[in-house]
């Protein structure tokens, strides 16, 4: 006995037409907007903060440039005093620009772990996807309406963020003296920021589904994340390209000096710096040889001892290729890892 | 046409069989209830049903054919998930919006009567509903897809009885009125003979029962006698003995026009306890499920 009224087989022929991506705008945005909102709220802050220390920054470095004449002790001292005291990364931990990188480092991390990881894992987690899983628009174009926006929506606020904190410390790398290649920088400016926000995104949203609990998600996104960021820098980029090696001990300060190390006639002596005891015994603080220039440095005095030193390098023309060869494999890293989720959304069993 | 037809059906979570060797065919038209204890692959059942999961054996169609999960299957399907999720964070009127966007037909006019009359907040957070008004509304944004078939998995479970009442009210009246082919799973047997028409008794994740209820209970009689020559009672096939003091109650498969041995009394069985009987007796088999076609078969396993 049939009570329907409607016919089965006519409808079934006609495949219907997928209903319009449209429709899930409203949703994403609905059930996101509060998380946006609150990387719009911390990205924003963090730009207006970066442009204001960048106009310092920017006229401090005007006025050391336009000293005239250049040569005069005002100038220098002028100078002097941009490189030190807001110029070195390396050395002056306490300096504000330095502090905006450090918590600059944390966003991707924070958006993978508070934006990205709950997206799928909430559902999962409270069990409404069972409610929009059945509907249908489908559950795999659900995931993909709903990844999809948010990825590009987190990593263009990121990339615009990281626009301002470029420009802010353009001037400290304009003379030639800072390494652009600094690991504390290098991932925070141009294109990599971008890139690694997107990247902690999607590794939140994969780890969301594969955990399907929100915490658990939350922390392996960040134990993952860090993994790759701390292997990328401390490993991988230095492998971009291979390094130039010279014997030149002048290697320009804005280069990144991967390696160092020395020989003698031919043959590998010491990696990196020579140890004490070597020094002492070749080159005596005291030692005053006759006919010899007293106050040689430890290079010079080890390059007269018939050693050579090595450096292999990243010269500072690289800097570009390192930017998109970084935010390149990342983004594919980015798009894979979505996918799989997506796949994972696709295939799962309730 | 059938609603939901399965053949040899399996679904394995790790190394346990949530269920298995599920063969049913539940034809449209009805009420169709799922009963079974705890743990009897009910929800498997209907999640393998709605294609919220994939059968890991055996297959299982929809709507006549179609397979879950499916455009059409989606369209046609209306599912309300065990304790009625919702997102909490959103009002009513959103998850109507929500439910809406999100699907091919959308009675928003009713929907939006329904919470008026049943005096949903349209602007309160679902998550601040009470447990018998989410499942309402869940209820309600199912029945707003205007679907050909409604799948409730355990809807009333946590509703109080007035809740309880109201609620299957509600889809009684959407069967009736609408057409509408509705599955409901439930362990709380009561529930059921008010609202059902055909009845699936799962019992370890296996079909010991399926059939309209009415031809169920005309072939099932109760024999009341001796306890005494309850072991040698072998007129028909008896499903279930039980002992109270000097009697013995035989649940066996006879109609009306059956003899009745001399020393008996045969009265009809109702729903619960034909339940009960063939859910302590795992190993009884199912006589109920209709005979099918050897074309019909291999038009499912197609």
């Amino acid at each position: 006995m049939t009570a329907l009224t409607v016919p089965a087989r006519p409808e079934q022929a006609a495949s219907p037409r997928p209903l319009p991506w449209r429709r899930m705008a409203w949703v994403t945005w609905r059930q996101h907007r509060v998380a946006l909102a609150g990387v719009a709220a911390l990205l924003g802050a963090w730009a207006v903060y970066l442009w204001i220390a960048g106009l310092q920054a920017h006229h401090a470095y005007a006025a050391v440039t336009g000293c005239q004449p250049t040569s005069s002790p005002a100038c220098a001292d002028m100078l002097n005093n941009f490189t030190l005291t807001v110029g070195d990364f390396n050395f002056a931990y306490g300096d504000k620009a330095l502090a905006a990188s450090v918590m600059l480092q944390t966003v991707p991390a924070l958006i993978g772990a508070f934006i990205g990881a709950p997206v799928l894992a909430r559902e999962l987690e409270t069990g409404t996807f069972r409610c929009t899983w059945t509907l249908g628009f489908g559950r795999w174009r659900w995931a993909v309406a709903k990844l999809v926006p948010l990825a590009v929506t987190v990593a263009a606020a990121a990339g615009v963020t990281s626009l301002v904190f470029s420009w802010y410390v353009q001037p400290f790398f304009s003379d030639g003296n800072n390494s652009p290649f600094t690991p504390e920088l290098f991932d925070l400016r141009w294109v990599t920021f971008a890139a690694w926000t997107l990247a902690a995104f999607a590794i939140g949203a994969l780890a969301g589904m594969l955990t399907r609990r929100v915490v658990p998600a939350i922390v392996a996104t960040l134990a993952a994340y860090t993994g790759l960021a701390l292997t990328a820098g401390l490993y991988l980029r230095w492998h971009y390209a291979t390094p130039l090696v010279t014997s030149n001990p002048n290697v320009p300060s804005s280069a990144w000096i991967v390696r160092q190390w020395w020989t003698k006639g031919g043959r590998f002596a010491f990696p990196g710096q020579p140890s004490q005891q070597l020094l002492t015994q070749l080159c005596p603080p005291s030692s005053v040889a006759p006919g010899k220039v007293q106050g040689l440095t430890p290079t010079q005095c080890l390059v007269q001892h018939g050693y050579t030193q090595w450096t292999s390098y990243q010269p500072v023309s690289r800097f570009w290729p390192f930017q998109w060869i970084e935010g390149g494999w990342l983004l594919a890293l980015s798009v894979l890892l979505i996918a799989a989720t997506i796949w994972l959304v696709r295939r799962r069993a309730a | 046409m059938n609603v939901i037809e399965t053949i040899g059906l399996g679904k394995r979570y790790g190394r346990t069989w949530a269920l298995r060797e599920c063969t049913v065919a539940i034809p449209a038209g009805h009420v169709a209830a799922l009963a079974g204890p705890n743990g009897a692959g009910k929800t498997t059942l209907l999640n393998l049903a709605v294609g919220l999961a994939a059968p890991s054996a055996g297959g299982v169609t929809v709507l006549g054919g179609r397979p879950p999960g499916s455009p059409a299957a989606l369209d046609g399907i209306a599912f309300v998930a065990q304790d009625t999720p919702l997102y909490k964070n959103l009002s009513a009127a959103d998850m109507l919006h929500l439910t809406r966007n999100l699907s091919r037909r959308f009675d928003q006019p009713y929907a939006q009567d329904r919470l008026g009359e049943l005096g949903i907040p349209l602007k309160r957070k679902t998550g601040r509903l009470s447990g018998g008004q989410r499942a309402q509304l869940a209820l309600t944004l199912a029945l707003a897809l205007r679907p050909r078939l409604l799948v409730l998995d355990e809807p009333v479970a946590m509703l109080d009885p007035v809740a309880r009442h109201d609620f299957m009210a509600t889809v009684l009246t959407a069967a009736a009125a609408d057409g509408v082919s509705v599955v409901l799973s439930s362990h709380v047997l009561a529930d059921l003979e008010r609202v059902a028409g055909y009845l699936i008794l799962l019992s370890r994740g296996r079909v010991q029962v399926a059939g309209e209820i009415e031809d169920l209970l005309a072939t099932h009689r109760v024999l009341t006698g001796p306890a005494a020559e309850a072991g040698s009672y072998a007129g028909r096939p008896v499903v279930h003995a039980g002992r109270a003091g000097a009697q013995a109650h035989l649940l066996v498969r006879a109609t009306a026009d059956d003899p009745v041995p001399p020393g008996w009394a045969a009265r009809p069985v109702g729903l619960e306890e034909l339940a009960l009987a063939y859910l302590r007796e795992p190993g009884a088999a199912a006589p109920a499920a209709p005979p099918r076609t050897p074309e019909s078969e291999t038009e499912v396993t197609r």
